[in-house]
C-alpha cells in the first residue's frame, strides 16, 4: 500500500531512526557492489569482457541455466500443484524433502549427486553400463542447477496455487471441464505472477551456483565452467578477468531481480 | 424454448437405467465426527429449500450432489440418471453430472471476462464454437448481462455475478441448480431485488432448484418446499405454510418465528398440564397424549409488572434476558426457567420499563398455544 493516495498524509515518526538501523545492512550489501564495479577501468573492463574465457562462461551458463530453469518448471508444477491441493501422508515429507537443497550446503549437494550419478555412483554405475556419463558433463551442470534451484519454484508455485480459490476449480469441473482442464484453464493462469515470480528466482539461484556444480560437473573451461566457476579460477592468474567476469554475474542477478518485481508489479503476486 | 436451451449445448449423456425424473438423493457420509445420513428429492420443475442451522450439513449435501465429496453410503439419481450408487460402485466424477453448482458470490472466474465466464461450461463440454457462441449470447441477453458482458467479475455487483454464474451453470448444460446461500453476500438494500429477479429467472429457466439458505425469506421465496436439516439429518420436510403452523424442531420454529417446546403432556381432557423443563404450561389438546409439540406466537405473551388478575391460565415469573428492536415493535427474550420470546409495541415497551433484568409476569392463554405431535 506504498502507494495508497494517502501516504503523504501518514504520520512519519519513527522513519528516521528506522532508516539508520537499516543502513547496517544497506552498506554492507552496496559497498562491496560499488568495489566490484570501481575496480577496472572502462577499458580493461570492455577488454576482459571480450576474453574467450568470459565468452565460453556466458555462453554457457546462458544455455545451461535456460535449460535447468525450463527443468524446474517442468519438474515442479506437478509436485508443487500435489502439495498444495492434496492432503496425503507423506506430504510434509515430500515438501520437507524437496526444501532440502536450502539449507544443505550445495557442496554437499553435489557430493551426494556425485555418489548418486558418478560412476561408481549407485544410479550412475547402471548407466555406465549403457554408455551413458553424466559426472562433468554439461549434463551434470544442469541437474546440479536443478537441484539447488528447484525449491525456488516449488515454494513459489505452490504458494500461488494454494492462494487460488479452491471453489473456482470445483466450478471448473463441475462445469464439465476434467481435472486437467481445469488445471490450465483455471489453476495456472490464476497462479500464473507466482509461477513466473518463482521461474525467475529458480533462474536467478540457477545462475548463482557454485558448490554442487564444482563437486558434481568439475570446472572444465568451456564445458562444464559456469560463471561463477570462472571467476574462482580467474582469480588464481588475473584479478581483472575475474572482476569482469563477476561483473557479468551481478548484471544477470540485479535482471533476475528485477524480472521478478517487475512480473510481480505486473501481476499482483505477493511477497515481492 | 427454454427447455431446449437450457440442454442445448452438451449431449445426452448416456442413461444407464432409468430412474425417477427430478433429483432424488439419499446418502451418508461421515466427515471427521460430523455424520450426515439423509434423503430427499426435488421434482422436475420444484424448486425445494433446503434450510437448516449453520452445520447442519447443507453445503455437505450439495457437494454430494456436485460429486466434490465421495459418500460412504449413496445413491443419488438426476433425470433418471444414476449420478451415485456406492451399491454398484458407480460414482460419476464432477465434470459428467450436468450440476449446475452457483455459489454464494457466483465463483466467478476472475480472469476470464463475463462472456468467456458464462461460455467456460460449454466449451469444456466440446461445444462447436457457433453453436456455443449462440448459446451464450442468447442467454446474455436474457439475464440483461449484454451490456456487461466484456467486463470481469471484478467490475460487477454481487447482484450481477449472481447472474453471470448463473448463465454460466444453465449454459453448461446443467440438468439441476445448485444455489448455495444465494443471498450471503449481498448487502440488505439490493437484496430484495435481486432476490426478486433471480426468482423470476428460476421460473423462467424451469429447472429443478435446489437452494440452501438459513434466511427465512430466502426459503419461502425459492422454496416450493422446504426441507429442514439438522445435525445430519432431514427433521421436517413440507410447504412453507405447514412448517410454519406445526415446525418441529428449534430451526423451524425460528423461521416460524414461533416459541416451540418439546413437552410432556398429562393423560386427560378438556385443560392439561404439559410439563417441559420444570415449568407446566396449561393447554387444550384433545386427543393426544405423551410427547408432543407445543407451540405459541411472540404476540401472544402478555407482560405485566403486576401479577396480572383474571385467568389466563398460564403466568408466569420471567426476567427479561435481552431486548431486540424490531421495526414498529420490540422482540423481547425473557427466562422464565424456559426461553421465552414475546412481542410489545414500543408504548408498552416504555410504559413497562422493561430492561435486561427486571422481573415480570409473562401470560399466555390456553388456547393460544397449539399442541400436536
Amino acid at each position: 500500500m506504498a502507494n495508497a493516495p494517502d501516504a503523504r498524509h501518514r504520520r512519519r515518526e519513527g522513519f528516521g531512526p528506522l532508516w539508520l538501523g537499516s543502513l547496517g545492512l544497506v552498506l554492507l550489501i552496496a559497498i562491496p557492489i560499488a568495489s566490484l564495479l570501481f575496480t577496472l577501468s572502462p577499458a580493461t573492463w570492455l577488454e576482459q569482457l571480450g576474453s574467450p574465457m568470459a565468452r565460453r562462461a556466458l555462453g554457457l551458463t546462458l544455455l545451461t541455466t535456460a535449460i535447468s530453469t525450463a527443468l524446474c518448471v517442468v519438474l515442479g508444477l506437478p509436485v508443487a500443484y500435489l502439495l498444495a491441493r492434496f492432503d496425503f501422508r507423506g506430504r510434509d515429507t515430500v515438501a520437507t524433502l524437496l526444501d532440502l537443497p536450502l539449507t544443505v550446503p550445495p557442496v554437499v549437494v553435489g557430493l551426494a549427486l556425485l555418489l548418486a550419478f558418478g560412476r561408481q555412483g549407485l544410479v550412475g554405475r547402471h548407466l555406465e553400463a549403457w554408455g551413458v556419463q553424466i559426472a562433468f558433463t554439461r549434463v551434470a551442470v544442469v541437474l546440479a542447477q536443478v537441484a539447488i534451484a528447484s525449491p525456488f519454484f516449488v515454494k513459489a508455485a505452490r504458494a500461488g496455487f494454494e492462494a487460488v480459490d479452491e471453489r473456482l476449480e470445483s466450478a471448473a469441473w463441475s462445469l464439465g471441464a476434467g481435472r486437467w482442464r481445469a488445471f490450465w484453464t483455471v489453476a495456472v493462469p490464476l497462479a500464473l505472477p507466482s509461477l513466473l515470480a518463482g521461474t525467475v528466482l529458480a533462474w536467478g539461484r540457477a545462475l548463482s551456483e557454485f558448490g554442487a556444480t564444482m563437486m558434481f560437473a568439475g570446472n572444465f573451461p568451456g564445458r562444464t565452467q559456469t560463471l561463477s566457476l570462472a571467476v574462482m579460477s580467474a582469480m588464481e592468474s588475473d584479478l581483472g578477468t575475474a572482476v569482469a567476469i563477476a561483473s557479468i554475474s551481478l548484471a544477470l542477478g540485479v535482471v533476475a531481480l528485477f524480472g521478478a518485481r517487475a512480473l510481480a508489479r505486473r501481476f499482483g503476486a505477493p511477497g515481492f | 424454448m427454454t427447455a431446449q436451451a437450457a440442454r442445448a449445448p452438451a449431449a445426452g449423456a448416456a442413461v444407464t437405467a432409468r430412474g425417477p425424473d427430478g433429483l432424488v438423493f439419499e446418502a451418508r457420509i461421515e466427515l471427521g465426527g460430523f455424520l450426515l445420513d439423509a434423503g430427499f428429492s426435488v421434482g422436475p420443475k420444484e424448486r425445494v429449500a433446503l434450510v437448516g442451522p449453520s452445520g447442519a450439513g447443507k453445503s455437505t449435501v450439495l457437494h454430494l450432489v456436485a460429486g466434490l465429496l465421495r459418500a460412504d453410503r449413496a445413491r443419488i439419481t438426476l433425470a433418471g440418471q444414476i449420478l451415485c450408487d456406492t451399491a454398484r460402485a458407480v460414482d460419476l466424477p464432477p465434470h459428467a453430472r450436468r450440476v449446475g453448482l452457483v455459489f454464494q458470490d457466483g465463483a466467478l472466474f476472475p480472469h476470464l471476462s463475463v462472456r468467456d465466464n458464462v461460455a467456460y461450461g460449454a466449451r469444456a463440454r466440446g461445444g462447436r464454437a457457433a453453436e456455443v457462441r449462440a448459446t451464450v449470447e442468447r442467454w446474455l441477453e436474457r439475464l440483461h448481462l449484454v451490456e456487461l458482458a466484456a467486463r470481469r467479475p471484478a467490475q460487477l455487483s454481487g447482484g450481477q455475478r449472481q447472474r453471470v454464474g448463473l448463465a454460466r451453470a444453465i449454459v453448461s448444460g446443467a440438468r439441476v441448480l445448485l444455489l448455495d446461500e444465494p443471498f450471503g453476500s449481498l448487502d440488505v438494500l439490493t437484496r430484495d431485488a435481486v432476490r426478486a429477479e433471480l426468482r423470476a429467472f428460476l421460473d423462467e429457466v424451469g429447472l429443478p432448484t435446489l437452494t440452501v439458505t438459513h434466511d427465512a425469506v430466502d426459503a419461502r421465496v425459492f422454496g416450493d418446499r422446504l426441507v429442514v436439516l439438522d445435525h445430519g439429518r432431514v427433521v421436517q420436510e413440507g410447504r412453507w405454510e405447514d412448517l410454519a403452523a406445526e415446525p418441529r424442531g428449534a430451526f423451524a420454529a425460528e423461521l416460524a418465528g414461533l416459541n416451540l417446546y418439546r413437552v410432556a403432556l398429562a393423560r386427560g381432557s378438556g385443560l392439561r398440564e404439559a410439563r417441559v423443563g420444570g415449568v407446566a404450561l396449561h393447554v387444550l389438546a384433545e386427543g393426544l397424549a405423551g410427547e408432543v409439540y407445543a407451540a405459541f406466537a411472540p404476540g401472544e405473551v402478555a407482560l405485566s409488572r403486576e401479577r396480572p388478575a383474571g385467568s389466563p391460565q398460564n403466568v408466569l415469573r420471567a426476567r427479561v434476558t435481552t431486548l431486540l428492536p424490531m421495526s414498529d415493535r420490540v422482540r423481547i427474550r425473557l427466562d422464565a426457567g424456559i426461553p421465552i420470546t414475546a412481542e410489545v409495541t414500543r408504548e408498552a415497551l416504555a410504559r413497562l420499563g422493561l430492561e435486561p433484568g427486571v422481573e415480570v409476569w409473562a401470560s399466555v392463554k390456553a388456547t393460544a398455544i397449539r399442541v400436536y405431535p
